[in-house]
């Protein structure tokens, strides 16, 4: 990487003819950049090779790490579980998010106005309250979906079970099929019916069509999408530590966290693991990324213009209705009611009429007069807010160097920057807790090392985001500021802000609203006094305190819920697209 | 005023080949006169406008504006120091100002902000009843006129202009031509205008350089470029030419004498030619006199008719002598139809002899 850098700095300082404010702006936010999407990667892989550092013992080169890693039955195990884990959410979610797309886009399947209102559900309702909920809901003791059904049919059996690899799978592919969702309403919206049509005109059958051109159209797609939610499962956190650790079920996250939070804690253990992950979400990002740029090729496909004829499905659509009111039962409403319901009890308890009568306002008031609370909202406001904010200034800058200028290397730049991408959040965690650890800066365990967290994370948004914007932006109008008299950062501050605008904000609310949410790598590098919501959450799951938890979650969904709005109107007033 | 002198700019592409966009550019341009840049897209003359303006910066060469160095070697003025007024082709209005903010903007950068300055640009340009509008609301022509007022409130030394009317529809397109050949001779501003249209270069310009392919072919006044090119690249793009291919016999006077692809003729040249030289004949379609009476003496031909397009102000004929056609253009009084004999006679002085390369 170190070459790589050189040559930005190269062209840099060859073209420093007149110097002013602009290289140093410039050379801080790609200095930035780098460090901090490159560095912990380094100490990453520096760490799964060596032994612990002590202050008896010198840190030392060696492959026990692996050997551990790898040497055992375990491992295999592990390697299974998070395939078969991550396979079949992604599965579930894509067998859910195409069928709901095509109703959607190709049938006159009733209120199709709630149809997009599912597409912020995965950002309102974080993952662990997601996962808490479908726990009260789906659990084999107290789940309501059992006691239901127990009372239903008179009988003990156990109907659901979310402690399991299936529960595990169900629950996160859920969670994340609105994900799907909108990748598949994307590629049918994006395929012009008239290839279709003129199949059947050529004489093809309906199965002909679908398999000789539908299929072939949307084949890219569909693997891309697969790809997308396989990784997105792989690195995710929350279901298989809530649900697959009390049954000793383990995929990769929940390895490292646990090899971590062992005492002695097994850090190089960790790092050999993380590194595994880091290669498989790699190969998973790149094989993506190679198809969307592909994919391009198949654009027959401008969107313009084009609504496709919808199927009139007759009475069938009653059974497609009735497909996507369970869905959005399953999806929206059992998961906040099982959360609100709780949440006005003073003890967890089953719904009941005698339960009814208990109903209280106790959570809210303990919640609210809770110890941490104020710190812990405190911190996640900062944190929330800081990270947005350097986030999109910074890869205001980058973008602009990347989509505006012709340095040699820019594209480089632009990689890099979107490095973060393949991160598992804890993976990231780990890594800059390590850097840190060796790093004697004062960093660790103060609220810094979390905000250094958020903007590595979360960089990768806020480029996308400055990106679609910048791209919009004529070269011609910083140029005739520029004739004007205006010196670069003059041009920057009151031609190119300005403009990036829609860009900026909507971004700015997306790394607001996943930030608040953010668990996965928080979890590794708060301490006592830097706590935020997530994790005040995560506590107090591990404290039994259920009610206290679900008020708390009730209060953040909505909170959720008004910065989406919020940003939904600014992204409508400002026509910005999501990303 | 403006003096560029061995001009090479490169750039690198789209697939990081270099693309030599100008090459030996050398020019002068007087104060007060409007300089053109005219030639094909692609031929280098936006890019030798933005190394004037500093937008591009070149390999070699020297630019001068008055008695300053703006680039030559280890010289490299930035563009926001130069003081230059441009006009782009998109008119680069910014989006997010008013009409009086975009227009103010080169004042408020530059510490010399006076509003009694921007509304006098803005009533030159007769945007001042819109000074508080959205620049965004303004129709293409009007923008025009801002993107004009936002270059000249500096009162710049050198005014640039790239494809300025490019954007409009054809009958704004001919208004604005009179307005901008109008301003700049009432303000007497140097301006250097790119375009690619012939009839706004002759229309508009003092002298006019006509590019190919990052050289300049041919440096002239309007009249010049017209009927006395240089070569078959100038005559062909200004306006539309017969080409004809001759041998040259020997000098007549002013004139000499070829035998050409339809017979023997009287033809005008530029450079000295050299008797047995092979040479090409531009003749302007409106030069070859059309009739249906035969004519005698020098320069005339009996054919037949072709083809013909009526276009209402004229008639295009193609008449063919031979088996060579030629285009020609007539009044459209003249009736002859197609298979019919026509009469054909062209000015010995409107008949170019150009050298081969």
């Amino acid at each position: 990487m170190s070459t790589a850098t050189a040559i930005t700095a190269d062209s840099i300082g060859a073209r420093r003819a007149g110097f002013d404010a602009q290289w140093l702006i410039i050379a801080v936010c790609v200095a930035l950049t780098l460090y901090l999407a490159v560095v912990p990667l380094g100490f990453l892989l520096w760490q799964s090779f060596f032994t612990p550092q002590s202050a008896a013992k010198a840190a030392r080169f060696t492959f026990d790490n692996y050997r551990e890693a790898y040497g055992s039955e375990e491992t295999w195990t592990l390697f299974l579980n998070s395939l078969q884990f991550a396979t079949g959410a992604a599965l579930i979610a894509f067998v859910i998010g195409t069928a709901l797309a095509w109703m959607n886009e190709r049938t006159n399947t009733p209120f199709k106005g709630l149809f997009f209102a599912l597409s912020v559900i995965p950002l309102i309702i974080p993952g662990i309250l997601f996962t808490v909920a479908w726990i009260l809901l789906g659990s084999p003791k107290i789940g309501l979906v059992n006691l239901a059904l127990q009372k239903l049919f008179d009988t003990d059996a156990v109907f659901v079970n979310v402690y399991s690899l299936a529960g595990m799978i169900w629950v996160d592919g859920l969670h994340y099929s609105p994900v799907a969702f909108l990748l598949m309403t994307a590629a049918f919206r994006a395929m012009d019916p008239a290839l279709e049509e003129s199949a059947v005109m050529s004489g093809a059958s309906v199965p002909q069509v679908a398999a000789r051109v539908t299929l072939p159209l949307v084949w890219p797609a569909i693997f891309a999408t697969i790809l997308i939610l396989f990784v997105r499962a792989i690195e995710s956190f929350e279901v298989p530590a809530l649900l697959g650790l009390p049954v000793g079920i383990q995929v990769f996250t929940s390895a490292i966290y646990q090899a971590v939070h062992r005492y002695p804690s097994q850090i190089g253990l960790a790092s050999a693991l993380a590194t595994t992950l880091l290669l498989i979400t790699s190969v998973g990002v790149y094989f993506q990324s190679r198809l969307s740029s592909r994919g391009s090729k198949y654009a027959t496909m401008t969107g313009k213009g084009f609504r496709p004829r919808t199927i009139d499905l007759g009475r069938w659509r009653y059974l497609t209705t009735a497909i996507f009111l369970a869905y959005f039962l399953a999806i929206v409403v059992l998961p906040f009611a099982v959360l609100l319901w709780s949440s006005l009890q003073k003890f967890y308890s089953v719904p009941s009429m005698e339960a009814l009568s208990r109903l209280t306002l106790d959570p809210y008031r303990t919640i609210l007069s809770y110890p941490n609370l104020t710190r812990s909202v405190w911190n996640s406001l900062l944190l929330a807010l800081g990270s947005a904010t350097i986030i999109m200034l910074v890869t205001s800058v980058i973008c602009w160097i990347v989509v505006k200028t012709r340095l040699p290397g820019r594209w480089l730049l632009d990689n890099i920057a979107s490095l973060p991408m393949v991160f598992p959040g804890l993976v990231l965690g780990l890594a800059i807790m390590i850097l840190y650890l060796y790093l004697p800066i004062g960093v660790y365990g103060t609220i810094w090392i979390m905000l250094i967290a958020y903007v590595t994370r979360f960089m990768p948004y806020g480029l996308r985001y400055n990106t679609t914007s910048m791209l919009q932006i004529h070269k011609e109008l910083e140029e005739s500021a520029a004739m004007s008299g205006a010196s670069w950062a003059t041009t920057f501050r009151r031609i190119i802000l300005p403009l990036l605008k829609p860009g900026l904000l909507a971004g700015w609310i997306y790394v607001v609203i996943v930030s608040i949410r953010e668990l996965s790598s928080s979890i590794l590098l708060y301490s006592p006094g830097t706590e935020v919501v997530s994790i005040l959450i995560w506590e107090l799951w591990e404290n039994g305190q259920y009610v206290e938890l679900s008020a708390l979650g009730v209060m953040l969904i909505l909170a959720l819920f008004v910065l989406v709005l919020a940003a939904q109107w600014l992204g409508r007033k400002f026509g910005i697209r999501e990303a | 005023m403006l003096s560029v002198t061995g001009l090479c700019t490169d750039y690198v592409g789209e697939h990081g080949q270099v693309v030599r966009a100008a090459r030996d550019v050398t020019f002068e341009v007087p104060a007060g006169r409007l300089f053109t840049l005219l030639g094909p897209s692609g031929c280098g003359k936006t890019t030798t406008l933005r190394s004037v303006a500093g937008l591009e910066r070149p390999s070699a060469g020297e630019i001068r504006v008055g008695n300053e160095v703006m680039f030559s070697k280890g010289v490299f003025v930035p563009p926001n120091r130069r003081g230059l007024g441009m006009v782009f082709q998109s008119y680069a209005i910014w989006p997010h100002m008013t009409v009086f903010e975009n227009a103010a903007f080169p004042l408020r950068v530059s510490k010399r902000f006076s509003k009694e300055k921007v509304m006098r640009v803005l009533r030159t340009v007769a945007l001042d009843d819109f000074a508080d509008r959205e620049a965004t609301k303004l129709s293409g022509g009007q923008q025009q006129r801002l993107a004009l007022a936002r270059a000249l409130v500096m009162e710049p030394r050198l005014l640039l202009l790239d494809e300025p009317l490019s954007n409009l529809d054809a009958k704004l397109r001919e208004r604005m031509r009179f307005e901008l050949k109008r301003l700049q001779r009432e303000l007497g501003i140097t301006t250097v205008y790119v375009t690619h249209d012939q009839s706004e270069a002759l229309a508009l310009s003092h002298s006019i350089a006509v590019m190919n392919a990052g050289r300049i072919e041919q440096i002239g006044s309007p009249r010049d470029i017209y009927e006395r090119p240089r070569n078959q690249f100038v005559a062909d793009f200004v306006g539309s030419t017969n080409f004809l291919e001759a041998r040259v016999l020997g000098r007549d006077g002013d004139f000499y004498k070829v035998s050409s692809q339809i017979g023997g003729m009287k033809v005008l040249a530029t450079d000295a030619l050299a008797t047995d030289e092979i040479v090409t004949v531009s003749v302007r379609p409106e030069d070859i006199e059309l009739t249906e009476v035969r004519k005698d003496g020098e320069n005339t031909w009996e054919g037949t008719v072709y083809q013909k397009v009526f276009l209402g102000e004229s008639v295009d004929f193609v008449v063919a002598i031979g088996d060579h056609h030629l285009q020609c253009k007539a009044h459209p009084s003249l009736r002859t139809r197609v298979e019919e004999a026509i009469y054909m006679r062209m000015d010995p002085e409107k008949c170019v002899a150009l050298r081969k390369n």
